[in-house]
């Protein structure tokens, strides 16, 4: 019988996993400059 | 009893990537930055960055669009047939919805962390590009890429509206110069491989109505594009820095446009002068844009 899910469509997945894990961060750290950027603009009005 | 399908395996993250297509991208992004730059304002470095990867995203989701929909032309064309849907490396529908998820994502980021002009622009760009062009015109018209080439036209005028807010001549005219520069770009590149877009079915002008219509045209286009492209210096819109940049680098292309509008091709003649006008095309607009920056910098 077939594997369904054999090594290389693992590696596939954990690939596509630390992919979207190192977007995911970065995109929180955007969220966080952005935040204190419209801050500092609030601020300076 | 039914037969299951074969599964496919997930589609490499490089392949998400290559829907985007990055080299269409690159200059996208370059002329969006060169528009932000051009407006000459303070620009938050982190608010500018993000308008930049908001028209990056928005570029990237129009392509993968486009790619979705297009997947069986891509297939019939040497060019394109090793894209990951004609090759059979991603599902269909991942891409649609990879596609729909990154322009809504790119729109709304753009409208909450920029401002709303540059976010219907940027919704305008890539609605424009992947129905006006892609669904509408591409299969129907050989004006395809003359309507379509506006959708290409937009990261000028949305990088100048994420620094000012509001939109103003002279990003009016870089995009009139992009608007008018896609027909000679497109159409030297397409006298080289019509034999592709014939293959697939592509109404492009050199497979509707000739090499001869397609020269002319590409000479008669690089009018307006030249006209786009020095009228911002006898306005007083930019400086001597720029005008004498663009003279020279507009009299060049237009020199390559006359060769290729006046010439016949000769079988074995490896269509250089149409090669060499496609190429030089793609480092016109950039230096030119580089040129209106610096311009606008120097005089500064």
């Amino acid at each position: 019988m077939n594997d369904p899910t054999p090594e290389h469509y693992r590696a596939r997945q954990r690939a596509r996993a630390r992919v979207m894990a190192l977007i995911l961060g970065v995109f929180v750290v955007l969220m966080f400059a952005i935040t204190i950027s419209k801050i500092r603009a609030g601020m300076a009005h | 009893m039914t037969i299951a399908a074969p599964l496919l395996p997930p589609a490499d993250w490089r392949d998400f990537l290559a829907l985007t297509k990055p080299r269409v991208m690159t200059l996208v992004v370059f002329t969006g930055l060169c528009g932000m730059l051009a407006a000459r304002v303070p620009v938050d470095p982190v608010l500018g960055f993000t308008a930049i990867l908001c028209i990056a995203l928005g570029a990237g989701a129009a392509g993968a669009l486009n790619q979705w929909y297009e997947s069986d032309l891509d297939a019939a064309m040497k060019r394109t047939a090793n894209r990951p849907l004609p090759a059979g490396r991603m599902e269909r529908q991942s891409a649609l919805h990879f596609g729909v998820g990154v322009a809504a994502f790119s729109v709304i980021l753009m409208g909450l962390a920029v401002n709303l002009v540059a976010a219907a622009i940027l919704a305008v760009s890539i609605l424009f590009y992947v129905l006006i062009y892609t669904v509408w015109l591409k299969r129907r018209t050989p004006q395809n890429i003359v309507i379509g080439g506006a959708a290409g036209a937009f990261p000028p005028l949305i990088g100048w509206a994420a620094a000012t807010g509001q939109i103003a001549m002279l990003p009016f005219l870089l995009f009139l110069l992009v608007f008018f520069w896609t027909p000679p770009h497109f159409w030297s590149l397409a006298l080289f491989v019509r034999m592709d877009y014939a293959a697939a079915g592509v109404p492009m002008l050199p497979v509707v109505a000739g090499e001869r219509v397609t020269r002319r045209q590409i000479g008669l286009y690089t009018i307006p594009m030249a006209l786009a492209a020095l009228v911002p210096w006898p306005l007083g819109l930019t400086g001597v820095v720029y005008g004498v940049t663009a003279s020279v680098l507009t009299l060049v292309f237009a020199a390559m446009a006359t060769q290729v509008a006046t010439r016949t091709a000769i079988d074995g003649d490896g269509m250089r002068p149409e090669k060499r006008l496609f190429g030089y095309s793609i480092a016109y607009l950039a230096l030119i844009f580089a040129a209106v920056v610096a311009d606008r910098w120097i005089l500064a």
